[in-house]
């Protein structure tokens, strides 16, 4: 048997190479595998010129390999000349299939049979995971790939794309312009793919562009060297099997999640939840002895961070006690604190602060990390009722007030190790309430997406949080006046429920034996009559549903159901009457509520219209908007001066599609930003570049690496990828002499293909004085914007509002 | 919250012109001069002065429109005002010349403004008019979707004329090829289908026959499916006839939309030119008017 290395690395992307150079400096013994042909796969497959930029930029790269913003080839090229200079030892084609074992003895198992054994595994496979393989005859063979990074280097081609996802659809459709194409679809029709992507196939395939096998599968692939195309792709088709020759075979049939092949090495996750990240320890150890994990695999979704972790990683495995390159910053980030050294103040704080006390030491730093530390002065605003700010509070020292507004008076002490700003976290929606700085105060504020991280993947912090949100949640909205200490029993039984777009909380005629709270994303009401569904109601996130049956103690009068994915707090109707029995005004309060009800229910039901309507923007994703741009049918004359206004004050590139979109009883819902409570597109953005401020706006800032996850995220196809043209046109040459681009048109000057793309979106144009352009520009009035608060209002009238 | 520019915060503009009209009615009937009514007198001076800021205002609604980053007031309010505003002008230059209207530069500046006035006129109810019906037509489509599936259709009815016989292949080739839809302004605006097919004629030549909604050809292919005995041959024309059925229904609707988006363009290409002129003639009469003094 081989010697036992000192280290192996595995996953030769931006963080394994780091390690490997590392670890050839240092000169230990090791190895480098590496599962796909050449070394960063995930970089490979960027597309072709793309910027990859170099966030963030305050974090100093610490590393034996280069890396500098520039495009995906200088990188590559760049990574590859450091690989062959530093003399790693690297093994290409070698996908690692099994760990076994702990320090010092590791077995890693290879795919050709062969194993390494190395006293130290560095685990930095990247969350991309491999290509699924087609797993038939003849897949080794070099007409197979994997991937299309150029499709215009084919021409004449007779080609086979297998799958029927979106990165089959494009592949397919961008290659059958110059060759002969045909696409592999295991069923009978294209459901997994984007609408635009479907229509786009479908056309396609219509026109006989594209020639599609459905419910057909690959059998195998044969060289034919007798024939004109180099082989031929069998296929397993209802009517047999079918020969189709081929110079090449693209097969797009997903990817296999990391996940599953970590935990057969033994690394435990904290939950079950997709979002999940393997625990690890403030060296980047797993709960394997001598396992490492590093990169975006660890929850470091960028190169600079991926990057120095290889480095650090190595020299912990060494033993040397290297501070983390990003020390200075936390320094900078205490320097006004009387704790010590970065590691006494991290320590410190974990133990004054029940909440973070039991994450372990390399979570918090990174939570601290994308923290900041303020001390604001006795008196200070620290967020106002109804902002839209969504950031997360820990209070280190001091305390704060809260209160609702002016009764600011009223307000509750918050103290020293409590926290505070959940409840619009969870929810998406405005603030409920006014906080106030005290004396002494100092304040951790945690962006949301540090918080939901932590959420996902920290049980306890879920629980601590869940409950105080339970809590302030039923105080705030039942029983303001009654103490927390007297609540803690209905809390107690209250439960979290979750449910799926479209989901029936409760349908009519069943017993009435809950309430909800609703917690995040809203309801529709309906009510069957004359045989048909008709919406009565949209309730939004922070109201709640149900009351009705319970006061009655009877059947359920309407159907609830979740417009978008919703979460809501459930109280049984024993708890209930408990609540009834402790707030003496509530059950007034109730029925007066009930009452109010009634009304609007008869209301809307005498017009049918409204239902419809709101059934309509529901769909819409209204359900989940804080703000959207509608525009009256009756009134647009199709000018397009939105979207050239948009335009004109966005550096040349209109953030709405007016055309585009559905219109239902003189509403159209052009292709723009709804900013949603829950932004989809702020969950996977790896600079952190997506944010939402005080007044509701989602906005990308410049942080922006151009990845296009925020694209694909965002369920309403809002975003799109484009090169800023700050050249602003100049409006008295155009008009006299006609000269230069006209106000609001695209930019003349074709970009540079080098220059970056970031990605566009919406910004509710928060930087104008005046606000929304494309309202302002509109002059016949059909643009407006809307908030669900306004909903109601837009309905009433059915149409014409 | 959702207003025309007719009702626009409570049709203050409407008040406004109303206000400037029954001003200046008012100022003109007191009015006691040697002469009759005319430009001359300090009346007609001050309406003539109003008169020409309201015209040089009106203008500059065309550069505010494409001032986007400007926060002086909704475009919308600004379209209001000049439609209401634009009106009393009527008034205004018609009091300030005393109706002593001839042959001469003077009367032209008016007659221009008026054309402008009434192009707007004819603006306004197109604005209010067509968007709805627009709207209806095209459901959820777009004009280049519904471009999009014409020619989808156009490919399917070759692809199955292929292999059709020779005299079918030849009709649908030629009344896909020479279909038609847009045109130059005056064709886009009558909406009449100019599209054309070549059919056989009895004695072997060809004919250029017009086909307005395909029915020419769907007629042809429907007297030959009569000719026919041939299985498949009927089979292939039961095919074309319907695809030509759902083209003639796009059709019709892409047609009407080209028809409504030009009535609710073309105007503005009156207008513009018209105020333009205007501008250009009041300077001529100013000048005129302080040369002859
Ligand atoms: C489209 C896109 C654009 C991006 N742009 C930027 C940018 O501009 N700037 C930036 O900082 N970040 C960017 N990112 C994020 C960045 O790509 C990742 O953070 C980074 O690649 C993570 O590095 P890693 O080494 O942890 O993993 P990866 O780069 O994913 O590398 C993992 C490597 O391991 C190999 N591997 C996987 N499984 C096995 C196995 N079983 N055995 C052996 N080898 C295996 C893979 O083939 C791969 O080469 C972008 C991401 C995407 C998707
Ligand atoms: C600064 C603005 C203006 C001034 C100083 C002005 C001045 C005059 C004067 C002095 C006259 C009398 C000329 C005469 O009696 O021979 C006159 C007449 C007239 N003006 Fe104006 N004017 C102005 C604006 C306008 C405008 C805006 C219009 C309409 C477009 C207009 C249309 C006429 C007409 C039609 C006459 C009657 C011509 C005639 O008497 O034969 N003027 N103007
Ligand atoms: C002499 C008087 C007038 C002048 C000089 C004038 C001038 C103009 C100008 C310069 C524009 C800008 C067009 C563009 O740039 O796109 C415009 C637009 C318009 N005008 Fe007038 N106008 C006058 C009177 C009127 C009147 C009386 C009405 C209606 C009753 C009217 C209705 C309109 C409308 C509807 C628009 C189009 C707005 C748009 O689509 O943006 N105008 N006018
Ligand atoms: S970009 Fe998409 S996901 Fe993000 S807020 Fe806007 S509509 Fe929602
Ligand atoms: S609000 Fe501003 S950024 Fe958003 S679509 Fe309108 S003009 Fe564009
Ligand atoms: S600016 Fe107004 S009228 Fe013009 S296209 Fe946009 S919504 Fe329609």
């Amino acid at each position: 048997m081989a010697e036992t290395l000192k280290v192996a690395v595995i996953g030769a992307g931006p963080a394994g190479i780091s390690a490997a150079a590392r670890a050839a400096a240092t000169g230990i013994s090791h190895v480098l595998l590496e599962s796909s042909p050449a070394h960063a796969q995930t970089i490979q497959r960027y597309q072709k010129g793309k910027h990859v930029m170099a966030e963030p930029g305050v974090l100093p790269l610490r590393s034996d390999v280069g890396f500098e913003a520039g495009t995906r080839e200088n990188v590559l090229s760049a990574w590859q000349e450091a690989l062959n200079a530093s003399g790693v030892s690297v093994r290409y084609s070698a996908e690692t299939i099994s760990i076994e074992g702990q320090r010092p003895e590791f077995r890693i198992g290879l795919n050709d049979g062969s194993s390494v054994s190395a006293e130290n595994v560095v685990l930095s496979i990247g969350v991309q995971g491999n290509p699924r393989k087609l797993g038939v005859p003849g897949e080794q063979t070099p007409w197979v790939q994997y991937t299309l990074d150029d499709p215009d280097e084919y021409q004449g081609e007779s080609i086979v794309v297998i799958g029927a996802g979106d990165a089959a659809i494009e592949n397919a459709v961008a290659l059958c312009g110059h060759n002969t194409v045909y696409i592999v679809n295991r069923k009978d029709e294209f459901a997994r793919a984007k609408d635009g992507n479907l229509a786009q196939i479908t056309r396609a395939i219509e026109e006989d562009r594209i020639r599609c096998f459905y419910r057909s599968n690959a059998a195998r692939i044969e060289e034919t060297p007798a024939a004109e195309r180099p082989a031929r792709l069998v296929l397993n088709t209802d009517e047999g099997e079918a020969s189709v020759p081929v110079n090449r075979v693209i097969a797009r049939i997903g990817a296999i999640p990391q996940r599953r092949f970590v935990e057969s090495c033994g690394v435990a996750y904290p939950s079950d939840k997709p979002t999940a990240i393997p625990q690890l320890s403030a060296r980047y150890e797993s709960n394997v002895p001598g396992l490492y994990i590093i990169g975006a695999l660890g929850g470091y979704p960028l190169i600079k961070q991926a990057m120095n972790q290889g480095y650090e990683v190595v020299e912990y495995i060494l033993g040397n006690d290297i501070g983390p390159a990003d020390e200075p910053l936390l320094e900078k980030k205490f320097r006004g604190l009387s704790y010590g050294s970065v590691s006494e103040s991290l320590a410190a704080m974990q133990k004054r602060i029940p909440l973070f006390g039991p994450l372990n030491a390399l979570v918090f730093r990174e939570l601290m990390l994308d923290s900041e530390v303020t001390t604001p002065a006795p008196g200070e605003t620290v967020f106002m009722l109804n902002d839209y700010t969504d950031s997360f509070f820990t209070i280190l020292d001091g305390t704060v007030l809260v209160g609702r507004g002016a009764a600011q008076d009223a307000a509750l002490p918050l103290a020293a190790g409590q926290f505070f700003g959940e409840m619009s976290l969870i929810s998406g929606r405005r603030r409920t309430a006014t906080v106030v700085a005290g004396e002494n105060c100092v304040l951790i504020e945690s962006p949301r997406r540090t918080i939901k991280k932590l959420l996902a993947s920290n049980d306890h912090a879920r629980r601590t949080i869940d409950n105080a949100f339970m809590l302030r949640a039923i105080q705030s909205s039942f029983a303001p006046d009654v103490p927390a200490a007297e609540l803690m029993d209905v809390v107690e039984a209250a439960r979290l429920n979750e449910y799926k777009a479209g989901t029936v909380l409760f349908a009519e005629g069943d017993e009435a034996d809950s309430l909800h709270l609703i917690r995040s994303g809203s309801v529709s009401v309906s009510r069957n009559i004359g045989g048909r569904d008709i919406v009565t109601a949209y309730v939004p996130a922070g109201k709640y549903v149900g009351e009705m049956g319970l006061i009655g103690n009877t059947r359920r009068t309407a159907t609830v159901t979740a417009t978008v994915k919703t979460a809501t707090i459930s109280l049984d109707s024993q708890s209930f009457n408990r609540l009834l029995d402790k707030a003496p005004t509530l059950r007034e309060r109730m029925q007066r509520r009930i009452q109010q009800r009634i009304v609007e229910n008869t209301q809307m039901e005498a017009q049918p219209e409204s239902g419809d309507l709101i059934s309509f923007l529901m769909q819409q994703g209204l359900g989940e908007a804080t703000d959207v741009l509608l525009i009256d049918s009756s009134l647009c004359v199709g000018c397009d001066n939105c979207e050239k206004a948009c335009a004109e004050t966005h550096n040349g590139t209109s953030r709405l599609d007016r055309e585009a979109g559905p219109t239902y009883a003189m509403v159209h819902v052009p292709t723009s930003c709804r900013h949603c409570e829950d932004p989809h597109c702020m969950t996977d953005c790896p600079p952190d570049a997506i944010h939402r401020n005080a007044n509701g706006e989602v906005f990308i800032d410049d942080s922006c690496i151009g990845c296009e996850n925020c694209m694909h995220n965002c369920p309403y196809g809002v975003i799109h990828m484009a090169v800023d043209d700050p050249v602003p046109p100049r409006f008295w040459q155009w008009l006299l002499f006609g000269a230069g681009r006209a106000p609001g048109m695209e930019s003349l000057a074709k970009p540079d293909p080098s220059t970056p793309k970031k990605a566009v979106k919406c910004d509710m144009c928060k930087d104008l004085d005046g606000g929304p352009a494309c309202v302002r520009a509109c002059p016949t009035g059909a643009a407006l914007r809307v908030s669900p608060e306004q909903f109601a209002g837009l309905v009433h009238g059915g149409g014409d509002f | 919250m959702h207003e025309s520019i007719l009702v626009y915060r409570r049709r203050r503009y409407l008040w406004a012109a109303l206000g400037l009209a029954a001003l200046s009615l008012l100022a003109y009937a007191l009015h006691r001069t040697p002469e009759p009514p005319n430009g001359g007198t300090w009346l007609g001076y001050t309406l003539g002065t109003i008169g020409a800021l309201l015209i040089v205002w009106l203008t500059v609604f065309g550069i505010r429109k494409r001032r986007y980053h400007s926060a002086a007031g909704k475009v919308e309010g600004w379209l209001s005002a000049h439609v209401y505003l634009g009106t009393a002008l009527l008034v205004v230059a018609s009091l300030h010349a005393g109706f002593q209207f001839g042959w001469n530069v003077h009367t032209l500046a008016y007659g221009l403004m008026c054309a402008t006035i009434f192009s707007g006129f004819y603006g306004v109810y197109a604005y209010l008019h067509y968007p709805r019906l627009v709207s209806r037509n095209r459901g959820n489509l777009t004009l280049e979707q519904m471009l999009d599936n014409v020619a989808t259709i156009d490919n399917q009815c070759l692809r199955i004329a292929k292999n059709a016989p020779d005299d079918i292949r030849e009709v649908v080739t030629s009344a896909v090829n020479r279909t038609q839809v847009g045109g130059n302004t005056f064709q886009q605006l009558s909406g009449r289908d100019r599209s054309r097919v070549v059919l056989p004629s009895g004695d072997g030549s060809h004919r250029l026959r017009r086909n307005p909604d395909q029915e020419r050809a769907i007629e042809w292919l429907a007297e030959r499916l009569s000719r026919t005995s041939d299985g498949e041959v009927s089979a292939t024309i039961n095919e074309l006839e319907r695809l030509l059925a759902s083209k003639k229904m796009m059709l019709k609707k892409v047609r009407a939309d080209v028809r409504m988006q030009a009535r609710l363009q073309f105007w503005l290409y009156l207008h513009i030119p018209l105020a333009v002129t205007l501008i250009a003639a009041l300077l001529v009469h100013i000048v005129a008017v302080f040369l002859y003094w």
